[in-house]
């Protein structure tokens, strides 16, 4: 493909625009993984309380990517995952932009305010404060493109978040129950059918990394390790069987999945961390090469 | 399962045969009223603007789009999370003689009190469906408290057959999340009873 000659400014424009445009997109359709999902536990549901909390999701769904406009009201605080290659040109900008294109879609789209200052508290008004949105970096080397999630999570389903360490002799039966008693109390509120992520490490810092990161692995997909995948299915159909249902109102299912993502531990500790998803998981998976050609990873048929 | 449409003003009467797990839709006045506007009428005495006796209040917190000269459209509207309500609602229900309470999840004890004593009702609609919400306003007739920003401002909105909603607290005290939750909790020790003996990696 032909190199187009911009100046760095223009260039910074251009990827403030296309992010702005992207943020937009994700607030009023869900990726592919998480409609498809849906659509299979509509199917599947015979409570008919349940069966019409579903009918109403799917025409909002509908009527919010006809009108182009949030599907949820809670257009949270936007989070961003980000792997950038260490020569893409515009790795210094990256933040900036990022910050900018949520200033930018907040006015276009439009989003709901959501930035309080801690300690002054006060809505700044524009969706962006200090430390807002969150960036989360990891740097690739020998790569020119930039590879970014961004993630819109409400407060309803990041109120049963939660991290602790637990010592080796609560063992993984310690994980489950940390997990099971967050979805009976905090869960139910938390928009079912969830997306639930679990994080497993040494601290709860990386364990509650790892949580938030298993919510950007796709519905369905399975952690690699045998042992992992088998505790996401256990934990899953235990879930299930407990019978939340849409909206904590009882139904057949109640999760959409049980994502785990570990790293290695302290021989003395188990960092655990839980982070729910709503139906309403609004992520989205956008690639820019070194001439800022994208790629839309998670949704499709659309255009920005 | 029954439906029904309320017609505000709502009276006592009006709220006679409606049981939990009841769908009802809302007609009339439905106010968004949330956290911090529950603390200054509840912890700090300071009066509502707007007239709450027979009307509905909605625990959300709303996308408005301003056309300028105080003409105001709902974009996208919600329920929020009911049970941080839960501190103030019963007082908050005394205070104002509002009738329908609606909003997301469960709430407690005092809100089943209030609605017990002062009869009144807390009905779920199915959060995250904000469009479909935003349809069923017709208009937003004022706003006050605009200093506490678009979230919590209550928007007062005309709204009609504004629904689905689910009954979740009747106007007998009747609470079914508080009822699920008994069963939920028994199966959940079943479920833990069962996966802990399978996840022994540690040998």
């Amino acid at each position: 493909m032909e190199k187009v000659q911009m100046n760095k400014k223009q260039e910074v424009e251009k990827m403030t625009d296309i992010m702005s445009k992207f943020i937009t997109l994700v607030s009023y359709k869900l990726p592919k993984d998480v409609e498809a999902k849906l659509k299979e536990l509509s199917a599947e549901e015979t409570n008919p309380l349940a069966k019409i909390i579903y009918e109403t999701m799917e025409e909002n769904q509908k009527l919010a990517s006809e009108l182009k406009r949030p599907s949820c009201q809670d257009t949270g605080v936007l989070q961003y995952f980000v792997k950038c290659g260490e020569n893409f040109p515009l790795i210094g900008q990256l933040d900036s932009i990022l910050k900018q294109s949520v200033y930018k879609s907040t006015k276009e789209t439009p989003l709901r305010h959501n930035s309080v200052e801690t300690f002054d508290e006060y809505n700044t008004g524009e969706n962006i404060g200090n430390g807002s949105p969150s960036i989360f970096w990891e740097i690739e080397e020998d790569s020119d493109k930039v590879e970014i999630y961004t993630y819109m999570a409400g407060g309803g389903c990041t109120l049963p978040g939660m991290a602790t360490v637990l010592m080796p002799g609560e063992g993984y039966e310690g994980v489950v129950k940390f997990v099971l008693d967050r979805m009976t109390t905090y869960g139910l509120n938390a928009c079912p059918p969830l997306l639930v992520g679990v994080g497993i490490g040494t601290s709860v810092e990386t364990a509650a990394m790892n949580s938030k990161k298993a919510l950007m692995r796709p519905v369905g997909s399975k952690n690699t390790n045998e042992n992992a995948a088998k505790m996401e299915k256990l934990l899953e159909d235990g879930i299930n069987a407990i019978g939340l249902g849409p909206q904590g109102l009882k139904g057949s299912k109640s999760l959409m999945g049980v994502n785990v993502v570990n790293t290695a531990r302290h021989p003395s500790t188990i960092g655990v961390a839980i982070n729910t998803g709503c139906w309403s998981h609004r992520r989205g998976k956008i690639t820019f090469d070194a001439n800022l050609n994208y790629e839309i990873g998670t949704h499709e048929g659309v255009t920005l | 399962m029954r439906k029904k449409v309320l017609t505000t003003p709502i009276n006592d009467e009006d709220l006679k045969d409606i049981k939990t797990g009841d769908l009802i839709y809302l007609t009339g006045t439905l106010v968004t009223c949330r956290d911090v506007a529950h603390r200054r009428l509840i912890e700090q005495g300071v009066p509502l603007p707007v007239d709450l006796k027979g009307n509905a209040i909605f625990h959300a917190g709303p996308i408005v789009r301003d056309n300028g000269n105080e003409n105001y459209e709902i974009v996208s509207v919600g329920p929020t999370t009911s049970m941080r309500m839960e501190k103030f609602e019963k007082e908050f229900i005394a205070e104002t003689g509002v009738k329908v309470i609606v909003g997301k999840g469960g709430m407690g004890k005092n809100t089943e009190e209030g609605c017990r004593e002062h009869k009144a009702l807390h009905v779920v609609f199915p959060a995250g469906n904000a469009v479909l919400a935003a349809t069923k306003v017709e208009r937003i007739k004022e706003v006050h408290w605009k200093d506490l920003g678009m979230p919590e401002s209550l928007w007062v909105c005309e709204v009609k057959e504004f629904g689905p909603l689910i009954v979740s607290i009747d106007a007998e005290g009747n609470n079914v999340f508080e009822q699920n939750k008994v069963e939920f909790n028994k199966k959940k020790e079943e479920q833990y009873e069962l996966i802990s003996k399978q996840v022994g990696f540690i040998k």
